[in-house]
């Protein structure tokens, strides 16, 4: 056998153990949080875990709800703002800028998705805080700190912004022109084309493209530790500071590593992390792959 | 006439929303971008740059962060490298040369997947096994979750581009006799090359800029790492303590280390744009 065929043979195996070895890592993932969670989940039962108020780790109490509550807060008013301004947003790129324009901002917007989210933490700190401690909170007639849950979500809405009009505007551009110039010779108005037809035809590659924020929204954990508030109680509004469940294993991991039941406890908090975004995202990527398909893209 | 004006009057206002909504994006940017050239370059000094910190930055406000620049080249730079080795020959074997169209819609599924994974659980993943195998935290520690980080991001990307290679290059090159591996690498590899840098630029990109998953692996220290098994700081995780810093002093050089992360990252998203453009006079079109 000459040097060549044995190149190729190394070169092919190498080639294979890497990818077998990529495509398990996410089972590995799961099971190593799985097992490191048991400690936990021999003592307490889920439903405890999840359902109960009282964190209180030093009393072996470890109730998650109120940072369950704070999490799909926190995510669902963030996907809240960042939907409609994503989605106007990428319907004005694709049909209505002028065609200088488009460039530039895709590439605006492709900055914005690479900024590191400790950069926006702080930013959001120093801008958003101030402005709901001193406007926003008032004007509802409620006393803020600023650091807040509304401050986490507009905080996450504008990291998500990129995320959601990327995936719209590719979208947007590939549906056949033919679709748009029927709906237009008829006599619809370019806003009753863009709602009747390009919504409709692209209404998978939208949802798809609103899951894979959700996701990013969901596991950020930074930006949101910085200006969230961090305290572990269910807000009885959404201008009182509060805890998401990536946060909190930021936060708390520091003070207590030493605890086996408190390490094991913020396991399964990174566990539920974990199985909700591994949802979310299969669904996101499941449905943008038949669209996909369907538009030839 | 009545039912044209209703129809023009909501086109009009949902024209006026769509520029809005667009601000909105754009000027968060420039909001961004406008605090911390702002802010941080006002206290932004050559002792930054020069000096390592010490608990003095914390306490007073004065040392600099060169530690934390050397030690997030040191995480994020061999990261990017093995995270391109598991990337290229990964996106190559998912050509159906190689592998099955079936499986590879398997693992590029896997991989989108491990793409949307928060890093905060990369992160803890890595401790667990680093501290199964009894190690602390450590530069090596960092490196590792940084590299799993970045895995999904370059391999996708890759593949993206190797997709767009014709099927009668490769054809051409194994009626010369080449074999699957020399087309792959030799071939293949270079026809793709655009693609293949503005992927790994922007997983150096977001390894750089990621605090999550290396604040438990990398540690905190104001010590140039000198072996794999040092821990080490690295601006992100630098910046975050020094904004949890009750000193304002301190608070202030968390916005001029930002700064230093920003330039960063910014030159990694424009070296990018212009490589891609340059690489591309090797593509045989």
């Amino acid at each position: 056998m000459n040097i060549r065929k044995i190149r190729d043979l190394i070169g092919t195996k190498l080639m294979l153990v890497l990818t077998i070895f990529v495509s398990l890592l996410f089972f590995l993932i799961f099971i190593i949080l799985f097992f490191n969670s048991l400690l936990i989940l021999e003592s307490h039962s889920i439903i405890e875990l999840l359902f109960s108020s009282t964190w209180n780790p030093m009393k072996d109490q470890f109730g998650l709800f109120p940072v369950v509550i704070g999490t799909i807060l926190v995510t669902g008013i963030s996907m809240l703002i960042a939907i409609p301004i994503s989605l106007l947003s990428a319907i004005y790129i694709t049909e209505y800028s002028p065609k200088k324009f488009k460039r530039p901002i895709r590439s605006f917007i492709d900055v914005l998705a690479g900024v590191p989210s400790v950069v926006f933490g702080l930013c959001a700190f120093i801008f958003l805080v101030p402005l709901v401690r001193d406007f926003i909170a008032p004007f509802f007639g409620v006393e803020s700190t600023g650091l807040c849950i509304f401050t986490a979500s507009i905080t996450l809405s504008i990291m998500v912004f990129p995320i959601i009009i990327s995936i719209c505007v590719e979208s947007f551009n590939s549906i056949p022109i033919e679709l748009k110039e029927a709906s237009l010779s008829i006599g619809a108005t370019k806003w009753e084309t863009v709602k009747k037809v390009i919504f409709r035809a692209s209404a998978p590659s939208i949802i798809s493209a609103i899951l894979l924020g959700f996701g990013r929204a969901f596991g950020e954990t930074i930006a949101v530790n910085m200006v969230v508030g961090g305290i572990p109680r269910v807000p009885s509004s959404i201008f009182h500071p509060g805890e998401t469940l990536a946060s909190l294993i930021a936060s708390k991991y520091g003070e207590l590593m030493s605890i086996p039941l408190y390490q094991s406890a913020l396991m399964f908090v990174a566990l539920t992390l974990f199985i909700v975004v591994l949802f979310f995202n299969l669904l996101g990527v499941f449905i943008l792959r038949k669209a996909r398909r369907r538009w030839k893209y | 006439m009545e039912i044209l004006d209703k129809r023009n009057f909501e086109e009009k206002i949902f024209k006026i929303l769509m520029i809005f909504s667009l601000l909105v994006v754009l000027s968060s940017l420039i909001i961004i971008v406008g605090i911390v050239l702002f802010r941080g370059g006002s206290s932004l000094s050559l002792d930054m740059i020069t000096q390592v910190s010490t608990g003095e930055l914390y306490q007073s406000g004065t040392g600099g962060i060169l530690n934390a620049i050397i030690g997030s080249l040191l995480l994020a730079l061999p990261a990017t490298g093995l995270a391109y080795i598991f990337g290229i020959f990964i996106a190559l074997f998912l050509q159906k040369d190689f592998l099955h169209p079936r499986i590879s819609v398997f693992i590029r599924l896997s991989l989108d997947i491990l793409w949307g994974i928060p890093s905060i659980i990369y992160g803890v993943f890595c401790v667990m096994i680093m501290m199964f195998l009894g190690f602390g935290t450590s530069l090596l520690a960092g490196i590792i979750a940084l590299t799993f980080l970045e895995i999904p991001i370059i391999t996708r990307s890759i593949d993206e581009s190797i997709k767009m290679v014709p099927d009668g290059l490769k054809e051409s090159a194994y009626s010369l006799g080449s074999t699957r591996f020399e087309t792959a690498v030799r071939v293949v590899r270079k026809q793709a090359l655009p693609g293949i840098i503005a992927g790994v630029l922007l997983g150096l990109g977001r390894g750089i800029g990621d605090a999550a998953s290396i604040l438990f692996t990398a540690g905190f220290t104001s010590n140039i790492p000198t072996s794999l098994l040092d821990s080490t700081s690295a601006l992100p995780t630098m910046i975050y303590f020094l904004y949890l810093s009750p000193n304002p002093l301190a608070q202030q050089k968390a916005y001029a280390a930002a700064f230093i992360l920003l330039v960063i990252v910014l030159t990694i998203s424009i070296l990018s744009r212009a490589l891609t453009k340059k690489s591309t006079k090797y593509v045989i079109k």
